[in-house]
């Protein structure tokens, strides 16, 4: 398999009051290009953490994690990061939200009118043209998330993250904004790494579905690997065996084996 | 039509309510004058605003320019001064901690106490006023600011890490425009501050402005143009404030 994504033998001590907390111990996972991946587990197990921890917003305080073969030493456009809360700045229209991120990326490169085309063809992406030129507070919820997808696949990042993107937006919203990223990831051959608490979300979405154990120092419990044939529909698949055999899998997972 | 009388009737209605127990009061005491012979009194005086008879003698209008004035260069300095260093405090930890004394001892401290350090200082009564205003218009502006860079969500910051922004544009984008209704706010509290601290600070030093106008009103009993002087103070500060808060809503983005 490709190495894309290396997490080698990687702890998470944090400094509390109480004394060190170990938050992950002992993560080894790759992730090959193009790969869906998904990392669940019950709250507090140290999805997030690990997330941080490929997106170089912490550093591991052992082990190795590379990217593309060259070491993780901090967060940057090559790792996009789409956050729960969108994090879109209020101030700014959706246009000019994603045009910041093209601009740092491909600003030294490209002239203004290549920037403003690549900040539209983003948009459009996610069917967001028509709200170009709103504010983030003129926009529901689903559309935000939807900008703060564009703004990352905009900067064309080697690996996409997400954090419970869906996490805060209604069933509907969500099972939508769903097949839109496969269709998405599909057609950029993008690789991504999301976190999510949703079980029939992961089985949907994933190459390979990374399990971890409960926190404190949560470790990974299983991989399952998901062979359903893509392009996926989530109606087809209410009526698919496999579906449901995944699904009890991971349920048992996170219910029964949640102990390392 | 009927939406805007519906809005304008409370406060109509309070103004004459306000007006008819000054009446009364007018009446059971010799020495306050009414509603009436005030408004003729303010007639004559508003109708040669800008007149000169003297250096301690001129229209009104020139009295309330004056005032206008020190508190602009007062409040200006203390904004070119407490923005930046609002700034600065919030955003590293240990200058917080270097000030957090210095301003907790300075701030309850009445503005008129600054006065005679500033008067033996400045050795004349304008500076001394622009000081007095200076000193007691600063610290909301600091602590507001400074308030408004440690509030800013780690969202922002965690985007800004993300897309590597340099300094510059995490400044321009991201910390200015987060901290802006924080400085706006400090900002409406200071010219609260300045605009009532002048008023006083005029009165103990002389010279054109509207404190040093009622106070020699004062002195010559003319109680009308006494309470003229209310009006005109309490109008001005409205009207300053006023235009605050529009600048507030054009910047506010919720």
């Amino acid at each position: 398999m490709e190495k894309y994504v290396q997490v080698e033998n990687v702890q998470m001590l944090f400094d509390t009051k109480k004394g060190p907390f170990v938050a992950l111990r002992d993560i080894d996972l790759t992730i090959a290009q193009g790969e869906f991946v998904t990392l669940i587990g019950h709250s507090g197990c140290g999805k997030s953490t690990l997330l941080n921890l490929v997106a170089g917003l912490t550093l591991p305080s052992s082990g190795a994690m590379l990217c593309a073969g060259r070491e993780i030493v901090g967060p940057g456009p090559e790792r996009g990061v789409v956050f729960q809360n969108h994090s879109l700045l209020p101030w700014l229209t959706c246009f000019e939200n994603v045009h910041l991120a093209v601009e740092r990326v491909f600003g030294q490169t490209e002239n203004r009118s290549a920037l403003k085309k690549r900040t539209h063809e983003a948009l459009a992406l996610v069917g967001l043209t028509h709200a170009e030129h709103k504010h983030p507070h003129e926009i529901s919820g689903g559309m935000k998330q939807r900008v703060g997808i564009a703004r990352a696949l905009s900067m064309q990042p080697k690996v996409l993250l997400m954090d419970e993107p869906f996490g805060a937006l209604d069933a509907l919203t969500r099972a939508h904004l769903q097949d839109e990223l496969m269709k998405i990831a599909q057609a950029t051959h993008s690789t991504v790494v999301m976190v999510t608490h949703d079980v029939d979300e992961a089985v949907l979405l994933s190459d390979r579905i990374v399990m971890l154990t409960n926190g404190p120092a949560a470790t990974i419990g299983e991989i399952l690997h998901v062979t359903l044939e893509r392009p996926r529909n989530r109606l087809a698949l209410a009526n698919n065996p496999q579906y449901h055999e995944y699904r009890g899998a991971v349920l048992e997972f996170l219910y029964h084996k949640m102990k390392s | 039509m009927n939406n805007i009388f519906k809005s304008l009737l409370p406060p109509l209605l309070g103004l004459l309510l306000f007006i008819g127990i000054w009446a009364l009061v007018a009446q059971s005491s010799p020495q306050l004058p009414g509603p009436v012979k005030t408004w003729a009194s303010a007639v004559q005086l508003f109708s040669d605003p800008f007149y000169r008879k003297g250096p301690n003698d001129q229209g009104i209008g020139w009295n309330i320019l004056a005032s206008l004035q020190r508190v602009g260069i007062g409040f200006g300095m203390a904004a070119a001064i407490g923005i930046p260093l609002g700034f600065m405090i919030g955003r590293f930890k240990f200058l917080d901690a270097m000030t957090a004394p210095i301003i907790s001892l300075l701030r309850p401290v009445s503005p008129l106490a600054w006065l005679p350090i500033g008067l033996l200082v400045f050795k004349a009564a304008n500076p001394a006023a622009i000081w007095v205003i200076f000193i007691s218009s600063i610290w909301p502006m600091i602590i507001n600011t400074a308030a408004g860079v440690n509030r800013i969500p780690q969202d922002y910051m965690n985007v800004a890490k993300v897309l590597n922004l340099s300094e510059w544009k995490i400044f321009t984008k991201i910390l200015f425009p987060a901290v802006l209704p924080y400085m706006i706010t400090g900002i409406r509290l200071s010219i609260g501050v300045a605009w009532l601290v002048i008023v006083a600070a005029e009165m103990l030093t002389g010279g054109v402005g509207i404190g040093f106008w009622v106070w020699d009103e004062w002195n010559n009993l003319n109680v009308e143009h006494i309470i003229i002087a209310i009006f005109v103070v309490g109008i001005v500060g409205l009207l300053l404030e006023q235009a605050l808060v529009m600048l507030a809503k054009r910047f506010s983005y919720e």
